[in-house]
């Protein structure tokens, strides 16, 4: 049952890859249907274990035992928990969602069918990443779902952006999975094991040096995966692909693996205050960063991008808080994955409408003519800030509260953030839906073919209450606190001072950001005159210079130079001693005419050799 | 008698296509191919033979040959050489039908003698996999050479003389010093026994002194670390592939070069145990310098099959390393590392090799938008280079991690660093597949470059589905060698360090 969750969708992929152009005519109905069929399937597993008892929720699906080497012992197996259900929803949920907004965004491209087949690759591989119950199967979804992330980020193969971002993407991802294989391998030497049971068992008689080191080589793995500082770079190039992608992979869910990697393996963090402190100041530093990038970005893709990395930020910083923070990170997790994923299809079919442009100096008084889009991407736009009742308030309050309770400053951190993430909201909405018009005359907004809004209308109604839902009916505390455990912190700033101040917060953000640029015109050139700031958030601050300067430049210089002291010295020197016995043959070559010829006498010289050596051993 | 049997098909094969009239080409492809076939099913019936609840030599067979010297025909396989010859033996069918006009296309005719040699070279393939008496491996490591040397000076490109002369006087002196250790074992198992012998299993009971095993070592060492090339004695491998045929690439480098990492695994570590201990750091370094300095020398290279050639220095650095660390996991993933890359590195060479012929220039720069005019090819190539880059999912990564994680075990430095390596591979690899397949393709591209045709997807398929079907279930090819490697441990003495489980300060 578990194994057709990812059977389903990997067939689809297999045969749109295989069946070629064949399959054209109707395969991205296919894929639709293989996403669809796995979301129902999902749902009909999430419906029984809520039937089931707390304790007879986890269940586990061995399929065979994959790797036997000496000690090291993985199954190929898979499990379904609390926690994974939701994540089973999420992916094969708004991954249907997305399939079917494609079926129309994509519509005119030649190679829809490969895109289709890349989504449905994906939906497999990022649910074997989170079925899977062990590190080193769940390494093949991870892997696999940064495949499916490569090949649709350079999706438009034409373009060297595109093809020069995918790269990017899965270099820096491999970074990250330095963490991911060196975790995996300080778990099997320590522990023996790398199944997510045994090493939950076998965590507390770890030394509290190794479990630091193992939380620390998770960390950096979340890092590569999740777009969290210092690997943070990739994700806003990851843009130039397709934006049903953005909002799929590099939104909702891929780029949350790092966040589900930290809480599944909380037997670590649980252990280690160092790696906790650790995830915590990265997640604290990448929710800035990403809403100081997103303040000063003009293309609305790359504005949601750097929200993404903050929003994940809170996610990480929660998680890092330990059995206080867990829960609160995935469902931020989940209403992320709602709100952003409906924003993103709103930023698609506003682009859709405008001739591809994503500039959103170009954009301006929408609201009129997209009527659907605006409402959906306004009630995303509620929900991202966090104005009560809508999802991201609940999610958002809770983390800010917890945050609080541990640490002044990370709080501070959280709260700021709020208000950043309201001003560029702000500011994208005013550009985009108010204003005037500054499209040139040759584009003719429109809004986008009902298959295009529908699920931008379930997405935007998921926004509204899903967080409420979650909460409330859900109960996502305690649906949780099986699989990460849970703890209300022992005290912090009370909700009703919390909440206010919050809001308040917020509040001023946004108005600070309307009477930018709502009540003032938008130029349609981005204004060059300006702060230190402001340049270095367009400059996605600094962090692609930063490695450029630190990793890129010496690697060029020293495979440079390594490849002339390759051909030169090394070749040179040896060949050099090779020469002396290349003259020796070269000579015989001449007398005997001929390279075998040479060859030929040398072997008998050694076989004369031979023989004469083993007669005086004889004698 | 079956390794016997198994060698003589190939044999008899190459003797049927040479005694061709020189008119009938086709006749002289086909046979050979039913031949490498034939050697196919043999060898896979072979393995399928193999008891896999023991660790020591099967299908072992003796014949005296020169009993004055002790020299005898001792053929015998473990499942490490058994899987290696079974690699091979897929390998050679799909040369021959990837490489079938190859031989025409060099110019300079004598089609029959190509394949002639391709057989002739996969017996004795066979024979040094098999050969258990040293100086019956000797024989077949130095007879190995002449097929080679022909298909390289013979067909291939216009440095080709130049090429396959430095690959004959590398190995050479490499086999030289190979024979200079193997006279010296030879004398002390006369002092020791009374009777020389060179007779593997008879070897391993010897009981040398570490001195002379520290000797006798090195000479063996040599020749191996020519043969699989390890750095700094690499630099015949780029040269002979950039004029070899892919095809002949293929197997030099997939299969030939296998015989350098075979011979440490399967002759050193258990003749001379206390010298492979003895060496085992410096050797360790030496194979972590090799995974970085063929990455980074892949990532400069202008020349697709340089490239590809760099590539597997790299490779065979992960390969030594699992070797010497000496664990299971190291050891059983060097052994699949073996397998894996000789399908691996095969598949690339063999798509680069059609896109050089399409577009008649081994140059990256000479390409560029290939995705637009063979989406196919494209498609290929980059299974083939995630597979180089041991993408999770492919058979290449098991043994990676495999030989990681057993490096971990004992030598937590040298497993951190190499494991920084497989970022390098993702540059290499996707750098290279973004300036040759994506972007807009030139005129030229546009005009030279064609899909993949149906025989160049026969040839290069099978490979690409053996690797990605080892990479889901490896213990196929893992049953077969993890009791060669319990035994190999056995002959050096050595366990695995059991889990730390609660040991204080470890791993930091």
């Amino acid at each position: 049952m578990i194994a057709a969750l990812i059977g389903l969708p990997l067939l689809g992929a297999t045969v749109l890859l295989l069946g070629g152009r064949r399959t054209n005519a109707w395969g991205h109905f296919l894929a639709v249907a293989m996403s669809a069929a796995s979301f129902v399937l999902g749902a009909f597993l999430f419906i029984q274990m809520t039937g089931k008892s707390e304790e007879e929720r986890e269940i586990g699906q061995h399929l065979f035992d994959w790797i036997s080497v000496g000690a090291f012992q993985v199954p190929f197996g898979l499990h379904l928990d609390q926690l994974s259900i939701v994540f089973v929803l999420l992916i094969t949920g708004v991954g249907t969602l997305i399939h079917i907004y494609s079926i129309g965004y994509m519509e005119h491209d030649p190679n829809r069918r490969r895109f289709f087949a890349y989504l449905n690759l994906f939906v497999a591989a990022m649910l074997l990443l989170i079925l899977a119950d062990n590190y080193f199967l769940l390494y093949v979804g991870w892997e696999g779902v940064g495949l499916a992330s490569y090949l649709l980020i350079s999706f438009y193969q034409q373009k060297p952006s595109a093809a020069t971002a995918g790269k990017k993407a899965f270099v820096v991802n491999r970074v990250g999975d330095v963490g991911l294989s060196l975790a995996i391998m300080l778990m099997f030497v320590t522990f023996g094991t790398v199944t997510f049971e045994g090493v939950n068992a076998a965590a507390e008689s770890g030394s509290s040096s190794t479990i630091t080191w193992i939380g620390l080589a998770l960390l950096l793995a979340a890092c590569g995966k999740s777009a969290q500082f210092p690997l943070q770079s990739w994700l806003l190039d990851a843009m130039e692909g397709p934006t049903p992608v953005s909002a799929l992979i590099h939104a909702a869910t891929m780029v949350t693996a790092g966040v589900y990697l930290i809480v599944r393996a909380h037997a670590i963090f649980d252990l280690s205050e160092t790696a906790r402190t650790a995830v915590v100041v990265v997640g604290a530093i990448t929710l800035l960063l990403g809403a100081f990038i997103g303040t000063a970005k003009d293309d609305i893709k790359k504005g949601l991008a750097g929200s993404t990395m903050s929003q994940i930020g809170y996610m990480v910083l929660a998680a890092g808080l330990g059995p206080v923070g867990y829960v609160f990170a995935i469902f931020h997790l989940l209403t992320h994955g709602m709100f952003k994923a409906g924003l993103f299809l709103g930023a698609g079919s506003v682009m859709h409408g405008m001739h591809d442009d994503v500039n959103m100096r170009h954009y301006g008084a929408l609201r009129t003519m997209m009527k659907v889009t605006y409402a959906t991407f306004g009630l995303g736009f509620l929900a991202i800030i966090g104005v009560p009742p809508f999802a991201g308030f609940w999610s958002k309050d809770e983390i800010i509260y917890v945050a609080f309770s541990q640490n002044m400053i990370i709080g501070l951190a959280t709260l700021l953030g709020a208000g950043v993430t309201a001003f560029y909201m702000t500011r994208m909405m005013a550009m985009t839906f108010f204003g005037e018009a500054r499209w040139e005359d040759d584009v003719h907004p429109h809004e986008s073919p009902a298959v295009m809004t529908i699920p931008m209308i379930v997405l935007a109604v998921g926004s509204a209450f899903g967080g409420m839902a979650m909460l409330f009916v859900g109960d996502i505390e305690h649906w949780l606190e099986p699989v990460t455990g849970f703890a209300k912190p022992e005290h912090s700033v009370s909700h009703n001072v919390l909440i206010p101040v919050t809001l308040a917060v917020v509040l001023g953000g946004a108005l600070f950001a309307w009477s930018r640029y709502g009540r003032r015109p938008v130029p349609v050139e981005a204004p060059a005159n300006v702060s230190f700031l402001t340049k270095a958030a367009r400059a996605d601050a600094y962090g692609d210079a930063l490695n450029e300067a630190v990793l890129m430049r010496p690697g060029q210089y020293l495979t440079r130079s390594l490849t002339w002291f390759d051909s030169k010295a090394i070749d040179g020197l040896v060949s050099g001693s090779a020469a002396a016995i290349g003259g020796l043959s070269a000579r015989a070559r001449r007398l005997q005419n001929g390279y075998v010829r040479s060859y030929a006498l040398t072997m008998l010289g050694g076989a004369v050799l031979i023989a004469l050596v083993l007669l005086l051993v004889r004698l | 008698m079956l390794l016997t049997t198994l060698m003589l098909i190939p044999l008899i094969g190459s003797i049927a296509v040479f005694l061709l009239p020189s008119a009938k080409d086709l006749l002289a492809k086909q046979i050979a191919l039913g031949f490498a076939l034939a050697t196919l099913v043999g060898s896979v019936l072979m393995v399928l033979g193999l008891d896999n609840s023991v660790g020591g030599l099967q299908h072992s067979e003796s014949y005296n040959w020169i009993p004055a010297f002790g020299i005898s025909w001792t053929l015998g396989v473990n499942g490490i050489s058994a899987s290696l010859i079974v690699m091979a033996a897929i390998l050679v069918p799909v040369v021959i039908v990837a490489g079938w006009w190859d031989a025409e296309n060099s110019g300079r005719g004598n089609v029959k003698g190509f394949f002639a040699l391709i057989l002739v070279l996969e017996v004795f393939v066979i024979g040094v996999f098999s050969a258990n008496d040293l100086f019956l491996f000797y024989i077949f490591f130095e007879a190995m050479l002449f097929p080679i040397y022909f298909l390289i000076g013979k067909f291939g490109g216009p440095q080709r003389a130049y090429a396959a002369m430095k690959f004959l006087l590398y190995s050479l002196v490499g086999g030289l010093f190979m024979l200079a250790s193997l006279i010296g074992l030879y004398v002390v198992s006369a002092r020791e026994l009374g009777q020389g012998t060179f007779d593997f299993e008879t070897l391993t009971t010897l009981n040398m002194d570490p001195a002379t095993q520290k000797m006798l070592f090195l000479g063996f060492f040599f020749a191996f670390a020519v043969k699989a090339p390890m750095v700094p004695f690499h630099t015949w491998l780029p040269d002979a592939t950039a004029e070899a045929t892919p095809g002949t690439s293929t197997l030099l480098v997939g299969v030939l070069d296998k015989v350098g990492t075979f011979g440490m695994l399967h002759f050193l570590l258990p003749i001379f145990p206390e010298a492979s201990k003895f060496y085992a750091p410096a050797i360790i370094v030496l194979a972590v310098v090799s995974i970085f300095y063929g990455a980074l020398l892949a990532i400069g290279q202008s020349d697709v099959m340089r490239l590809v050639a760099f590539t597997s220095i790299s490779h065979f650095g992960f390969i030594v390393l699992g070797i010497f660390v000496m664990t299971s996991q190291g050891l059983t993933g060097s052994s699949f590392y073996m397998v894996n890359h000789g399908f691996s590195t095969g598949a690339l060479f063999l798509v680069m090799g059609y896109l050089v012929s399409r577009r008649g220039s081994k140059r990256i720069a000479d390409f560029g938008g290939v995705q637009k005019v063979a989406p196919i090819l494209t498609g290929v190539f980059l299974i083939s280079g995630l597979s180089g880059l041991a993408l999770p999912g492919m058979s290449s990564f098991i043994s990676e991690f495999l030989v990681l994680a057993g490096t971990y075990a004992v030598n937590p430095t040298a497993a951190i660093i190499a494991t920084f390596g497989i970022v390098l591979a993702a540059v290499y690899i996707l750098w290279l597949y973004q300036r040759m397949m994506t972007g807009v393709p030139s005129k030229e591209v546009e005009e030279t470059v064609s899909e993949i045709s149906q025989r160049e997807l026969i040839a290069i398929a099978p490979i690409l589905a053996i690797i990605i079907a080892l990479g889901f279930v490896p213990q196929v090819a893992l049953n077969v060698i993890n009791p060669a490697v319990e035994q190999v441990q056995t002959y050096v003495g050595v366990t695995d360090p059991e889990a730390v489980v609660g040991i204080e300060g470890s791993g930091s």
